[in-house]
């Protein structure tokens, strides 16, 4: 797993960035140095025991000019430097959408334009690949950051934005929401899976797949719990009659590794967990304590682990 | 010495003046020097407001996992301090230094509208205290500082917090524009015989300069505000997308504010240091003209920056390169004063008093959050960078590692003038190096936390490698940090009760506020000595200057 470090890049992007960023701060810290080592010299050399009798003096055009000249050279090439690296960082040429991503309070709505795919919190990508991720909002702002893969782009809702991002080498990359969106903002959580593209295909092959409706246990008597109560208002499970939009789409939650955007991880025990006591784990979530008994819960967790 | 004859009728009623006595003085009063120490004191009390919501904060943040303060109580903090430290700690005392020195300094005998002057604070007040009254009605704002909507509109904030920001900000800054003018008009009409504008004390300079910012930037921020209350209170859609507003559209408007206001934040400060830094050096200040010249520079670029708060945005790749392209202008007048200050130190006689170390602290410091400052005018660096601890760090090396680092500079060398006794130097030193130790061992870690992907406002983050001590480093400065304004405090009670008396100029400084008595009558001056140049004091002394061109302006 990667941790989301400016310092680690991934893509051509990340890297793009990274140099530069290595360049400026290698600048910043050199004007730093000479500030500091002119205060101190000063100090040193003019406090009042060493040197009693000022030098009166007004200023120096000369000395002035050149401290105005100096440092707007400086910025001057680091301007250049910027503008040679913006299209590198963030090509404007721009092309279907592979990826969109929705964000929510608090999760991330993730659709496949060209398959129909739709998951949630977790996103895969075939590695090397650049994918063109569409990034929206449904409520208020959010913004995408997995800083090894490239740029963070605001999310802001009645406006699309499009940003590419890639992975070089197959992983897992971490990352979050980045701009301050509520209450659970701190557990708005992003997992990139970069796959190689036998894995990713496959992958794609799974998840267009309607799983089947179990028909005996307690998985049977889950998914009726799940179409007939709550569940169903909020969730969509394709192939069933639980079509709500209002929260993540479950169709292959047992093929996602963590639950609530990161907050727990995808067992059974924890699923469980989450279903008795959602705003225990994530006090801001939307998901309501919904009263179930234990065995409704063990039903539904029997049913939800079918769903590969 | 004698330029001004001295009515004795009006001598007289500035005498019966004097009798009035007690707290319904101070409530009462129209003096600028009552107000400005007002100002002060009403300020240290939301300092300690926001220096408790902070360390409240860091001790949630000390550890991975903490469970110390619920979500929704550390949005409310985080918002307040923001709130608090940038609008009812930072500007209004700076303001408030600036009512009580600057009159004393152009050799006036109050602003140029006593009684305006005094509703400018008490709008300040009570409208901070309005800001504050909401965590008695149960639910504070929530949603940071710059209030982003649509997260601030009634869907997403049904309390009535975002309301009581709106209302309170609101009315401090109606205050604040009203004090905008005020000193506009004093600096231009009430003003020394001789002291012509090129011969300004540059904190006075500066102020005025600063006066216009607020008059340009306030409005801005308070007609948003009244935007959004409407969106909120009566559903209006500003800023609500699904009636066809846009979140675009507040962005623009706060940070049309918002950038201006960064320099509100920090121009008088720099008139601090241009005071404080030539008078311990014994020199004038290098290149006044620059000096000078540069603010006025910053001013007028201030409004034309404001496109770097939104990068991440996506704004398009020309909007971003403009802002970039100001913001990184906006860095060469900065630069001017950093060396123009060095330059006056250099070849001084440089005598290390605290006011003078924490310029000196300042020096550096506020380069570091200024260098930091240009990278995130580097697109595609803030394209990573905003929004993460990082730029916690940049925010608080220039406010804290700046701004209050230069405040502490010029409370310590006018707190002499302000109560007639001098703050104790050995508890001054000790103040100071808990300071600057607790200030860095604070924020300069949450530049590498930040690059390493902790993001902002968050009550909570994962144990990832070397996060926890990181954070824990910076909690423990904190606390380091908050024991070191304790010590201020105390030194402020203390000194004043029983500090060494000051006499009219114990540091031998060359400006007006020094002519007088320490604390100065409600009159300020019973003569106004000539001013022939920049430093009328010392042209007292060097009566030889009179033939120095340099020293006329």
């Amino acid at each position: 797993m990667h941790p989301p470090s400016v310092f680690d890049p991934h893509s051509a992007y990340a890297w793009s960035i990274y140099h530069l960023t290595v360049v400026v701060t290698i600048l910043m810290g050199v004007v730093v140095l000479i500030v500091t080592g002119l205060v101190t010299y000063v100090c040193i050399r003019f406090r009042e025991r060493k040197h009693p009798g000022p030098r009166l003096s007004y200023g120096n055009r000369k000395v002035e000019i050149l401290y105005t000249a100096l440092p707007l050279m400086l910025l001057a090439s680091i301007f250049g430097l910027m503008i040679r690296n913006m299209d590198a960082s963030d090509p404007i040429q721009r092309t279907r959408d592979n990826i969109v991503v929705v964000g929510h309070q608090f999760w991330w709505e993730i659709r496949y334009p060209g398959t129909g795919i739709v998951t949630a919190n977790e996103v895969h990508i075939p590695a090397g690949k650049p994918q063109m991720f569409g990034m929206e909002a449904a409520d208020v702002i959010h913004d995408f950051w997995v800083p090894q893969l490239g740029r963070k782009m605001d999310m802001v809702p009645g406006y699309h934005r499009d940003v590419w991002l890639a992975a070089n080498e197959p992983g897992i990359y971490l990352g979050r929401c980045s701009e301050y969106c509520g209450k659970e903002h701190a557990w708005m959580r992003i997992r990139v899976f970069a796959q190689t593209p036998a894995n990713f295909a496959q992958w794609e092959a799974d998840q267009e797949k309607i799983p089947p409706i179990p028909t005996t246990g307690d998985a049977a008597d889950g998914a009726r719990y799940f179409t007939t109560m709550t569940c169903a208002n909020c969730h969509t499970i394709r192939g069933t009659s639980a079509q709500g939009e209002i929260g993540p789409d479950l169709t292959h939650l047992a093929s996602r590794t963590t639950l609530a955007a990161g907050r727990l991880p995808n067992d059974p025990a924890d699923l469980a967990n989450w279903i008795k006591d959602p705003t225990k784990y994530k006090p801001g979530c939307f998901m309501p304590d919904l009263g179930l008994t234990d065995e409704q819960v063990r039903d539904l967790v029997a049913y939800l682990e079918t769903l590969r | 010495m004698s330029e001004l004859q001295v009515v004795p009728a009006e001598m007289e009623r500035l005498h019966r003046f004097e009798e009035t006595a007690g707290l319904l003085k101070w409530i009462t009063s129209v003096d600028h020097k009552q107000i400005g120490i007002m100002y002060v004191l009403a300020t240290l009390m939301f300092f300690l407001f926001g220096g408790v919501e902070a360390l409240l904060m860091r001790i949630q943040l000390s550890w991975p996992g903490m469970h110390f303060l619920a979500p929704e109580t550390y949005d409310q903090l985080f918002t307040l301090h923001g709130t608090t430290m940038i609008f009812l700690v930072v500007m209004p005392l700076l303001i408030g230094i600036g009512v009580y020195v600057v009159p004393l300094q152009i050799g006036a005998r109050d602003m140029a509208f006593p009684r305006l002057n005094a509703l400018s604070f008490w709008l300040f007040l009570f409208g901070g205290l309005l800001l504050y009254f909401s965590v008695f009605y149960g639910n504070s704002p929530d949603a940071g500082w710059f209030a982003y909507a649509p997260l601030t509109e009634k869907p997403y904030s049904m309390m009535e917090g975002m309301s009581f920001w709106c209302v309170g900000l609101l009315t401090a800054g109606i205050g604040t524009v009203a004090s905008g003018i005020n000193f506009i008009v004093t600096v231009a009409t009430l003003r020394a015989r001789g002291m012509s504008l090129n011969r300004l004390p540059l904190f006075t300079w500066m102020t005025l300069v600063n006066s216009f910012i607020i008059l340009g930037a306030l409005p801005a921020l308070n007609a948003s505000q009244v935007m959004l209350l409407l969106d909120r209170e009566l559903h209006t859609r500003f800023f609500n997308p699904t009636g066809g507003g846009s979140p675009i559209l507040w962005q623009h408007f706060f940070w049309n504010f918002g950038h201006p206001e960064v320099y509100i934040l920090i121009i008088p400060a720099w008139g601090m240091l241009s005071e404080v830094i030539p008078v311990f050096s014994r020199k004038p200040i290098f290149g006044y003209t620059f000096v000078a010249a540069s603010t006025v520079a910053i001013a007028l670029l201030s409004f034309w920056v404001w496109g770097h708060h939104m990068f991440a945005v996506g704004l398009g790749h020309w909007p971003d390169i403009f802002f970039a392209a100001t913001s990184a202008l906006i860095a060469v007048p900065t630069g001017i004063k950093i060396f123009a200050w060095i330059g006056t130190m250099w070849g001084g006689a440089i005598r290390f008093t605290t006011s003078m170390m924490f310029a000196v602290a300042f020096l550096i410091q506020f380069t570091m959050g200024g260098v930091t400052g240009i990278m995130f005018a580097v697109v595609p660096i803030d394209w990573q960078l905003t929004d993460t601890y990082f730029v916690v760090a940049h925010l608080h090396y220039v406010l804290f590692g700046g701004t209050l680092f230069a405040v502490f500079s010029g409370l310590y060398y006018w707190f002499p003038k302000m109560s007639g006794r001098m703050l104790s130097e050995r508890i001054g030193r000790w103040h100071f190096w808990l300071t600057v130790i607790g200030f860095n061992a604070t924020f300069f870690v949450q530049h590498i936390v930040g690059a390493m992907g902790m993001t902002r406002r968050v009550w909570t983050y994962p144990n990832l490698p070397r996060w926890a001590v990181l954070n824990l480093i910076s909690s423990i400065g904190a606390f380091v940090l908050g024991f070191s304004v304790l010590i201020f405090l105390w030194n402020l009670w203390v000194s004043a009760k029983r500090g060494e008396p000051a006499g009219p100029n114990p540091w031998d400084a060359w400006t007006l506020e020094w002519a007088t008595t320490s604390p100065p009558p409600e009159y300020n001056f019973r003569e106004i000595p000539p001013v022939h140049g920049r430093r009328p004091l010392w042209d007292l002394q060097h009566p030889e200057s009179e033939k120095n061109p340099k020293e006329h302006g």
